[in-house]
């Protein structure tokens, strides 16, 4: 018996996306830069998928480019848009918000490397929303790229990206080559928010289709029409010469079959998600003792994160006996190898160490049921008291 | 029994782990991440968890890796590099086990509902009353040394699976079941210490070393040498040969007046020793004044029978024989006289 409550790491295939993907490969599908008909068809079905992604966003076709999924998008934005700016111009000075994803942290330490860029980490508060005082105060020292995500992957935040973008637009400033690019990783968000409306102003947007109910391996990056990319990959100059390779046109298929499902069903599968997590927020805040709901209440999240701090509580451990009894949970942030890491978003938002130790983030999503729900709150609490039980037996 | 592996991705920990699975036990296994810096060699990179984790998707068990980095700085790096900033020379293999396998992991497998922690040691345990520490069947291969700090709490909670085996034995063991560990290289230097780099290059990132004197018996300079925190009691190396051309060996290392006085091998020899009594732990009873037992002081040394005094503040071995110099901040493990494989106790050498 599984209940899967770690959609933020990754989403179960939806039987309809599997379907749209099958009847893409029923018949032949050949190369997308090719003449003959089955060649035809495959870029027919990649411009289709390509059409709806666009119309998600709110954006015209000609800036949605296809990934590899949202690793790939968020080095293309960062590396990519600053790779086009510096050459002989200044070093690029970047704004991050502090809680940015690694893929997103990571390429602006890239940039720091390789292109000589200055990385500006913008703090949040304790509630993990960015803070815009610091924000507006950087922007007015002059900044090449803004990277702010839409919404926090362990937390569940939803930061004001579309506020941000306006205060960078008023932040131009004549020394420097005019306004900063702002860059938005949409990837957690994207199956609860309206994309078009939260990322408008946004220059560069990243999706990712499994978080959504896609594949993985598939994903885009949106990218403003004015604005210019130096590609990180080179050869046959595939999507406008901003990303070259054979385009993978089932996966993007199944991304724009999921997309356009999230779209459609967004109100209520936000509202039905929201309430199951709302119930399993308080059934859990009831049932233990010293669990802390990491975001107040009054801070905006996605429907489906609950993250909670839980003190006395060894998230590895907990990892594993949730496990066990079929609770997929996450304790928020591991490296490749598997291990739990600290949580930089925890540390940023200034959440104090032994109660980090104790994280445990459950994210509902669209599979989740009531039953999901009623067997979290069966098993939970009764793993988190015998492990505390057994901590002060130890002691 | 519900029995919690821990599995380094060598050959012995993943027999160890099939050796319970085949015996029927509820088994998991569990990889630590001990050491977040660079390193080729030990059980901290991620080509060693990914063997933990392959072998134990061969034998069908679940596999986690738990991240211990924090405590593994702590109770072990960092007091390796004051240590020898202190002029001793530590062993950080005991150190994680005395505070991480056999503390920190030991109650982790309590607090998550284990009955068991192994581990692929060459030990063994018996009992079932009073626990005793016993030699690994394969001489070669013991490694009762660094597990002499164990006690009868954590003997009752431990199994050393692979202790009744040779080597070769394990090997065979590994290579009937397939695993893809069974003809990997044994580690053999310290974990969080890259190959390339070596102990001097790790602990030259760590602290300044700082070049001393070489002097002989009489105080006359004979040579000196670049970091007097590198230079271990009893060592030959690096040192040269007397007036009669005979080797020279460091009888002495003064780290504050930066000073390493050499000898012959005639003067590089102790017949006493002794062990702070803080640094002192027991299988069981402590030996008392008197007493007589078997000293070993370090992993393949071999052991050398002694008579023990005991003060209030220290124990003091004499060795039957006397024995090359022991330096400062090495463990010594004591086995009993009676039953040569059996260890007592164990104590770290001032």
């Amino acid at each position: 018996l599984t209940t899967y409550l770690d959609h933020a790491a990754t989403t179960p295939l939806r039987p309809e996306v599997v379907a749209a993907m099958a009847e893409a490969t029923a018949e032949p599908l050949g190369n997308p830069t090719g003449s003959h008909p089955p060649a035809q068809r495959a870029r027919r079905l990649l411009e289709e998928a390509r059409d709806t992604v666009a119309a998600v966003l709110g954006r015209p076709p000609g800036e949605v480019v296809f990934t590899s999924g949202g690793t790939e998008s968020a080095n293309l934005a960062v590396l990519g848009s600053l790779e086009a700016i510096a050459p002989g111009g200044h070093p690029p000075v970047i704004l991050c918000s502090a809680i940015e994803h690694p893929a997103v942290l990571e390429s602006c330490r890239a940039a720091e490397r390789r292109l000589g860029a200055t990385l500006h980490l913008v703090s949040v508060d304790g509630g993990g929303l960015i803070d815009l005082q610091a924000l507006q105060q950087a922007l007015g020292q002059g900044a090449d790229l803004l990277a702010l995500m839409l919404a926090n992957n362990e937390t569940g935040v939803v930061q004001p990206v579309a506020l941000a973008a306006t205060l960078a637009a008023k932040a131009a400033r004549p020394e420097r080559d005019g306004r900063p690019l702002v860059f938005t990783d949409a990837v957690q968000a994207s199956s609860y928010l309206d994309l078009a409306e939260a990322t408008a102003g946004a220059d560069l947007v990243s999706i990712s289709a499994h978080k959504v109910g896609g594949p993985v391996g598939t994903g885009v990056l949106v990218m403003a029409a004015d604005s210019t990319l130096e590609p990180r990959q080179y050869g046959g100059g595939q999507e406008r010469e901003r990303r070259s390779g054979t385009q993978d046109v089932v996966g993007a298929v199944g991304l724009a079959t999921a997309l356009a499902l999230a779209s459609a069903e967004r109100e209520a599968t936000t509202r039905r998600v929201g309430a199951l997590r709302d119930r399993l927020a308080q059934g859990l805040v009831d049932a233990l003792d010293q669990a802390h709901r990491t975001v107040p209440p009054d801070v905006p999240t996605l429907p489906g994160h609950l993250h909670l701090c839980l003190s006395g509580i060894e998230r590895e451990e907990l990892l594993v006996l949730l496990g066990e009894q079929g609770i997929c949970a996450s304790g928020g942030s591991s490296c490749a190898s598997g291990a739990l890491e600290p949580s930089h978003v925890l540390a940023a938002m200034g959440v104090p160490d032994e109660l980090a130790a104790g994280s445990l983030r459950l994210t509902l999503g669209a599979s989740s049921t009531e039953v999901d729900v009623d067997r979290a709150l069966a098993v939970i609490p009764t793993v988190v008291a015998s492990l505390r039980h057994a901590g002060r037996h130890a002691d | 029994m519900r029995v919690l592996v821990a599995m380094s991705g060598g050959v012995d920990s993943s027999v160890a782990a099939a050796l319970l699975v085949e015996q029927g036990h509820d088994v998991v296994g569990a990889t630590l991440k001990l050491w977040g810096g660079p390193s080729d060699s030990g059980c901290c990179s991620v080509a060693d968890v990914d063997d933990a984790r392959r072998v134990a998707q061969q034998l069908g068990v679940p596999h986690h890796v738990f991240n211990l980095t924090e405590e593994f700085d702590r109770h072990v790096v960092a007091p390796y590099v004051a240590s020898h900033a202190a002029g001793q020379t530590p062993n950080p293999c005991i150190e994680c086990n005395r505070s991480i396998k056999f503390d920190r992991l030991l109650e982790r497998a309590d607090r998550m509902g284990f009955d068991r922690l192994a581990t692929g040691h060459h030990a063994r345990v018996t009992g079932p009353e009073l626990h005793r520490l016993r030699r690994g069947a394969d001489p070669a291969k013991d490694q009762s040394y660094v597990l002499s700090m164990l006690g009868q709490s954590e003997l009752a909670r431990v199994v050393f699976p692979v202790g009744e085996m040779t080597k070769a034995e394990v090997r065979a063991h590994a290579v009937r079941l397939g695993l893809r560990t069974a003809d990997k290289p044994d580690s053999q230097d310290v974990c969080f210490i890259g190959r390339v780099e070596g102990r001097q290059g790790f602990l030259g990132r760590q602290l300044e070393f700082h070049p001393a004197e070489v002097v002989d018996g009489s105080g006359q300079q004979v040579g000196s040498v670049d970091a007097v925190e590198l230079v271990t009691l009893g060592q030959r190396r690096g040192m040269g040969h007397g007036a009669d051309g005979a080797r020279h060996y460091v009888v002495a290392v003064d780290v504050p007046t930066r000073r390493v006085t050499v000898g012959s091998a005639a003067e590089a020899v102790i017949s006493s020793l002794s062990l702070p009594a803080r640094t002192l732990t027991w299988v069981d009873q402590p030996l008392r004044d008197g007493d007589r037992a078997v000293a070993q002081v370090s992993a393949h040394g071999r052991p050398a029978p002694c008579s023990v005094a005991v003060s209030g503040k220290e124990l003091t071995i004499t060795f039957d024989v006397p024995q090359r110099p022991v330096a400062p901040g090495q463990t010594v493990a004591l086995y009993d006289v009676a039953e040569p494989d059996a260890v007592v106790g164990a104590g770290i050498a001032a």
